[in-house]
């Protein structure tokens, strides 16, 4: 349920019709009037609240529900939509970051590779997962399973949700950038079929690292972007904090997934049930897996030389210029 | 007391220095030497004293690399658009263009280096800090095409700041772009040599800087993921000294050689012959 710290503003109106109807629910029961009446009306109230102010979210109030700790994240997705799950560790060479997920699962019964970013709901897994911000040897262990998928014939789903690449000592000196290149390149040439959904933030080149696919999906309410709004703002207007820049930054760099898809960087947007992924964890994890299985079955009539050729092309083609 | 010393003699100072024009001199802007523009130039602008490696611009290392009247610029109608109409865009392009020239952040050319063609994509700082916008995404697709379709090997002198903010997510795009393009080349074992110039960070470092078959860097150049100052806000400590630098990458095991500026036309010239089954070079390789 959400706590005064985990309301977003814009939700304040529907926290507090969430109280008022969560005090007539248990309310004492020997009362002359019939409160399920109100109760009912009011729930139908609620349900258009959450639909008007959902439909009209503005680009930096998506960039909070995107990174809203009470998001489904890669696991909670796990656990809804897969099967049989057996998480596989560490990139055989550094260590095992927790920051990336990944290992073997069933979709409707079939064997898929699943790899994607995990951030902590609470301090405490954040501190371990480090808020989804994998280190080299994360990069490393997903480029490792994804071709440990490849070997088996098996399809690879990634799921990405990061505030980008950890920018630290460490991650520097074992090859962030040589990681993340790396399995750009690999992606580009697996001989399976590929699909990254973006569920939260995709934060530039530590979001793209698991994000090169045959099908590239969004969560409606996800942001995708080149960098965040925070360090856009400080860059071009010296001012990274004040919500005008941030707001101002959010507006400009398209990063909704609207933008994204009449860009054609994505292929699909997987819609969000009322009030955002965060209202119900059972049914955005229905939606994803719906959309999942649709691209899967199609990618599957795919032979391998095809869909490289295809997904090199996608990307051959991304960018616009003038000439 | 050293009745033998020669007595020194004052020297009277030399009016006509002053009409020397400003721009005959250079300061390394490392170690503060001072000597003529010419003997920097001949230098290839790595100071005389110091070795400091001075920025140059992509001309200048086409010239380093490519066989006299070799060079043959390519893919010089593509420009910048605005795709999101982002704001002050359209000014900054025209200001770098003003500033810079047309090619936007990276000059594409064919040539011949010691006598092999090759092509060379050289990125140019000065424009907008080298940033990857669609332009230089496309003109390294169109050069790598090149390189494909002639099995001549590819060389990307690399300089930049990152991805270009302005193009938004389709400049994150270019990274998977011009890795897709150098996969294809490693299919068809066509080599690929990257050599990381200061600055490299950003998108570009995390691309096709770090996917060369050989990754070379200029002595001092800085080159990283995150740059300097992000990472020093995250940590919240000093960087050690000489973090992030070519000889940290060296014996870090991420770049392959470092090798100074004159040495970089044989080193590459070697590398590619290995790579492409010739035999070694006479003559013109003398170092």
């Amino acid at each position: 349920m959400a706590t005064a710290a985990t309301t977003m503003d814009f939700e304040k109106p529907i926290a507090e019709l969430e109280r008022k109807i969560d005090e007539l629910k248990h309310a004492p029961g020997d009362r002359a009037v019939n409160v399920d009446d109100e109760i009912i009306s009011l729930e139908r109230k609620l349900s258009e609240l959450r639909g008007d102010i959902y439909k009209n979210l503005t680009p930096i109030q998506r960039v909070q529900v995107a990174r809203n700790v009470r998001r489904p994240f890669m696991l909670d997705y796990v656990a809804r939509i897969f099967t049989d799950f057996v998480e596989l560790h560490g990139d055989r060479a550094f260590r095992d970051d927790a920051a990336i997920v990944g290992g073997w699962a069933r979709l409707d019964g079939e064997t898929v590779m699943l790899v994607g970013h995990q951030r902590g709901h609470d301090t405490k897994e954040n501190l371990r997962r480090n808020f989804g911000m994998p280190h080299p040897e994360g990069y490393r262990k997903a480029l490792r399973l994804m071709k440990l998928a490849e070997k088996f014939h098996v399809p690879v789903l990634t799921f990405i949700d990061t505030p980008g690449a950890y920018p630290g000592l460490g991650a520097e000196e074992r090859g962030q950038s040589e990681a993340i290149a790396r399995n750009l390149l690999e992606m580009s040439q697996l001989q399976v079929p590929i699909i990254a959904t973006v569920i939260g933030e995709g934060g530039s080149g530590g979001a793209l690292a698991l994000g090169v696919a045959d099908r590239v999906l969004m969560m409606e309410n996800a942001v995708y972007s080149v960098i965040t709004v925070e360090g856009c703002a400080a860059i071009l207007w010296k001012d990274g904090k004040s919500p005008e820049m941030r707001d101002r930054a959010a507006n400009a760099l398209r990063i909704t997934s609207p933008d994204l898809l009449e860009m054609r960087v994505i292929d699909e947007i997987v819609p969000e049930p009322e009030g955002g992924a965060h209202a119900n964890h059972e049914a955005a994890a229905r939606s994803l897996a719906e959309v999942l299985n649709t691209n899967l079955e199609e990618l599957r009539k795919l032979r391998p030389e095809r869909l490289v050729r295809r997904r090199r092309q996608k990307y051959l083609r991304m960018g616009q210029w003038a000439e | 007391m050293a009745w033998f010393r020669k007595d020194k003699k004052p020297r009277s100072p030399r009016r006509e220095r002053l009409e020397i024009p400003a721009d005959a001199w250079e300061k390394c802007e490392s170690c503060g030497y001072t000597d003529i523009t010419e003997k920097f130039v001949r230098n290839l602008n790595v100071c005389p004293n110091c070795g400091f490696h001075r920025r140059i611009r992509a001309w200048d290392y086409a010239n380093i690399f490519l066989d006299e009247g070799t060079a043959e610029e390519t893919e010089v109608e593509i420009r910048s658009a605005d795709p999101l109409g982002f704001p002050e865009y359209a000014q900054r392009l025209k200001k770098a263009t003003a500033n810079a020239g047309e090619g936007d952040a990276i000059l594409t050319l064919t040539g011949q280096l010691g006598g092999s063609p090759i092509s060379l994509g050289i990125m140019d700082f000065a424009f907008m800090g080298g940033s990857m916008g669609s332009v230089v995404g496309e003109k390294i697709a169109r050069l790598g095409q090149r390189s494909l379709e002639k099995k001549h090997p590819l060389v990307i002198v690399c300089a930049s700041g990152g991805a270009r903010m302005q193009e938004g997510v389709l400049s994150l795009m270019q990274m998977a772009k011009a890795s897709a393009m150098l996969s294809q080349l490693a299919e068809r074992r066509v080599p690929y040599v990257s050599l990381l110039t200061n600055p490299t960070t950003g998108g570009v470092s995390a691309s096709f800087a770090m996917l060369g078959d050989a990754i070379i860097a200029e002595p001092g150049a800085v080159v990283g993921f995150a740059g300097p100052r992000v990472i020093k806000q995250t940590i919240g400590q000093d960087l050690p000294e000489g973090f992030q630098t070519a000889e940290f990458l060296l014996e870090h095991g991420i770049v392959d050689i470092v090798v100074p500026r004159h040495e970089l036309k044989p080193t590459v010239g070697r590398l590619l012959r290995h790579m492409s089954g010739k035999p070694a070079a006479t003559g013109w390789l003398s170092t």
